[in-house]
């Protein structure tokens, strides 16, 4: 069976899109994403959408339905490289994604995630760095 | 009267085929060169009808037309189906309804991707809807 593979770096999950997913894959991705926040405690789960060449209403109540539940379970989540004319299109199909965090690269997008995290597992330093408690 | 360069029918029985519209879609949009966001709206569009014809409609046929008016080219999608049809379609096109369990962006968020937008259907009747995105 197809699978989008998770990858596990310290406290954070990190999912990068790379195929046109048919609707099954996007909920496989949504159930195995879910067990893995549970299985490895993380706190913190960044989806890479930057080769995605279309998000439509199922892709897009999937990024919404991870965003819950990771809020649900404690962790938080951000997705990151969404290209120009997807955002356009979202915009003009009537989707705003509300309450699903975004960045603009997986740098800033992890920097949104320890933001989110801090209180639980970081310290922010005086020089901008987060240092793990 | 727009010419007809190139036709082409693809079956939407099953959840991949939604995938093989948006890359038929893809591909015709290369072909008449439609702007990067044009491309994204239209099979985008598209995908969201593709999902309609088969959660709906119960499956069906896509025709995927390549067009010619005057100096500029198009691309027209039909979604054609003998499922249900719709009751009332001002209703059905409204942001926000769904008759599934959808968010019920699909017909009114198509709509709005495209530059022709085509809705008919009656009660046992089936659905028809075409979609065009002109260069």
């Amino acid at each position: 069976m197809d699978r989008i593979p998770i990858l596990t770096m310290g406290h954070f999950l990190l999912v990068t899109i790379q195929v046109d997913m048919h609707d099954q894959l996007a909920l496989t991705l949504q159930d195995d994403l879910t067990n893995k926040i549970t299985s490895t405690l993380a706190k913190g789960v960044l989806i890479d959408i930057s080769s995605l060449e279309i998000v439509d209403s199922f892709i897009g109540r999937m990024l919404g339905n991870i965003s819950s539940m990771a809020r649900v379970l404690g962790a938080g989540s951000v997705v990151v490289g969404m290209q120009p004319a997807v955002a356009i299109t979202l915009v003009e199909l009537g989707l705003s994604l509300t309450g699903v965090y975004t960045a603009l690269d997986v740098e800033k997008g992890m920097q949104l995630l320890r933001r989110q995290i801090d209180a639980d597992f970081y310290h922010l330093t005086t020089d901008g760095n987060f240092v793990e408690i | 009267m727009p010419i007809l360069l190139k036709s082409e029918t693809l079956e939407v029985t099953e959840e991949r085929d939604i995938v093989t519209v948006r890359q038929a879609v893809r591909r015709v949009s290369l072909e008449i060169r439609l702007s990067l966001v044009d491309q994204t709206k239209v099979i985008t569009a598209a995908s969201e009808l593709a999902r309609n014809l088969l959660i709906y409609g119960g499956g069906g046929e896509v025709v995927l037309e390549q067009l010619q008016e005057g100096a500029r080219q198009g691309v027209r999608v039909h979604f054609v189906d003998e499922g249900p049809g719709i009751e009332n379609i001002e209703v059905a096109l409204r942001d926000g309804y769904t008759s599934g369990g959808g968010m019920g962006l699909g017909l009114g968020g198509a709509k709005r991707l495209v530059n022709e937008f085509e809705l008919v259907s009656a009660p046992g009747k089936g659905t028809r809807i075409t979609i065009t995105r002109w260069k």
